[in-house]
C-alpha cells in the first residue's frame, strides 16, 4: 500500500472540518453552536493552510544546532504559510469575540439564543 | 425538507470545490522561488532565528501592523457595544463562592503564567512563539484570575493607556526604521548582535514586546469587559 503523507492526512482532517463547521453554521438553531461551527471552519481552514506549506521529511523553519544555516534553504518548511496562518488565527480571536459579545447582548435583550425567535427582519 | 436540500446543496458544492482542490493542495517537492530567499537571505537580512519571526515582523511586518489594528478595532467594539452604566451594577446577591482549590492555586499560578508569557514574547525570534502567542498567555492569566475571584474588578485605566502606548511605539519603531535604515519597520536600525542570543535580530525584540503587551491587554480588556456585563446579570 503507498504510504500516505502527513500534509495529505492534515490537509483531510482539515477539509472534514471545514465541512464540519459550515454544517453547524447552516443547521444549528442556537446561536453559541453557529459560533462554535464558525471557530471549526475557522480551524479548517488554518490545518489545511499549514498542511499546503508542508514539505515532506523537512523540520520546522526554525535555525538553531538541529539546522545550520548554510543549508536552510534545504532542509526546513515554507515559513510563509505559517506566518498567514499566525495572522488568520489572530483576525479569527477578534471575530469570534465578536460574535459571542453580540450573542449576550441578544440573550440579555430576549433571553434567547434561539435563532428564530430574532425574526425582526424577515418579511 | 427544503432548507434540509439547500443545505445537502451547499455542502456537496463545498465539498466538491475542496476535494477538486485537493490534488494541487498536496505538498512540494522543495522550497519554492520565495521561501528559499527567505530561508537563505533571512539569517543575514533580519538576523532572527525563527524565520516565521523575520517573515511576520519584518518582511511582513506591514500586515502585522494590520493585524494588531484589526485586533483593536475588536476591542474596542466590544468594549463600546457591552458598556455598562455604573449604576447599572447593582451589588449580586447571590452568587455562588468559588471553590477553595481554585482560589489558592490561581494566586499561585496566575504570576507563574504572566511570566511565562513575558518570556514567550521576549523569546519570539529564537524559539515558536511570539508577540501574539505571549499576548493571550497574559490573557489567559488574567481569565484565571476572573474565574477564582468572578467579583474582582479590572483597571481598564492601566489596560488602556498600556495598549495606547505599546501600539504607539510600535508605530514609533516602523518609522525609525523608515529613517535609520531601509525601510518602514525595517529592523536593522538596532545592531544585529550575534545570531540566536537574546540580544540579537535588531529590532525584533522590541518590536516584539510592544505587541505582546498589545495582543495581552487587548485580550485582557475583552475579556474583562464580557466579565463586567456579566455582573449586571446577576
Amino acid at each position: 500500500m503507498e504510504q500516505i503523507s502527513l500534509s495529505h492526512i492534515a490537509i483531510t482532517a482539515g477539509i472534514l472540518l471545514i465541512l464540519t463547521g459550515l454544517w453547524g453554521i447552516l443547521t444549528q438553531k442556537n446561536i453559541i453552536k453557529m459560533i462554535i461551527g464558525f471557530s471549526l471552519f475557522d480551524t479548517g481552514i488554518h490545518i489545511v493552510m499549514v498542511g499546503v506549506g508542508y514539505l515532506e521529511g523537512k523540520t520546522a523553519p526554525i535555525l538553531d544546532e538541529a539546522v545550520k544555516v548554510k543549508e536552510a534553504a534545504g532542509e526546513i518548511v515554507d515559513p510563509l504559510p505559517q506566518a498567514m496562518v499566525l495572522t488568520a488565527i489572530v483576525i479569527g480571536i477578534g471575530i469570534t469575540a465578536l460574535m459571542l459579545a453580540y450573542a449576550l447582548r441578544l440573550y440579555q435583550k430576549r433571553k434567547t439564543l434561539d435563532i428564530q425567535k430574532f425574526n425582526d427582519l424577515k418579511w | 425538507m427544503l432548507k434540509k436540500i439547500f443545505t445537502a446543496a451547499v455542502l456537496g458544492v463545498f465539498a466538491l470545490i475542496l476535494v477538486n482542490t485537493y490534488g494541487f493542495m498536496g505538498p512540494d517537492q522543495q522550497l519554492n522561488e520565495v521561501a528559499t530567499r527567505y530561508a537563505e537571505k533571512g539569517p543575514e537580512e533580519v538576523g532572527a532565528a525563527n524565520l516565521v519571526t523575520a517573515v511576520i515582523v519584518t518582511y511582513r511586518g506591514l500586515d502585522t501592523l494590520g493585524e494588531v489594528t484589526i485586533l483593536f478595532l475588536t476591542a474596542s467594539i466590544i468594549g463600546f457595544f457591552l458598556k455598562t452604566k455604573k449604576e447599572d451594577i447593582q451589588t449580586p446577591v447571590n452568587i455562588r463562592k468559588t471553590s477553595e482549590i481554585l482560589e489558592t492555586a490561581s494566586k499561585i499560578i496566575t504570576p507563574m503564567i504572566f511570566l511565562l508569557g513575558v518570556y514567550v514574547f521576549i523569546n519570539g525570534h529564537l524559539t515558536p512563539g511570539g508577540g501574539f502567542q505571549g499576548g493571550a498567555i497574559v490573557a489567559s492569566g488574567l481569565v484565571l484570575m476572573l474565574l477564582a475571584n468572578p467579583l474582582k474588578t479590572v483597571n481598564h485605566k492601566i489596560i488602556t493607556v498600556v495598549e495606547s502606548l505599546s501600539g504607539f511605539f510600535f508605530v514609533v519603531l516602523g518609522v525609525m526604521g523608515l529613517l535609520l535604515a531601509g525601510g518602514f519597520l525595517d529592523n536593522t536600525f538596532i545592531a544585529p548582535g550575534r545570531f540566536g542570543t537574546l540580544f540579537s535580530a535588531g529590532a525584533i525584540p522590541v518590536i516584539y514586546i510592544f505587541i505582546g503587551l498589545k495582543v495581552g491587554s487587548e485580550l485582557s480588556g475583552i475579556v474583562s469587559n464580557m466579565q463586567e456585563t456579566q455582573k449586571e446579570e446577576i
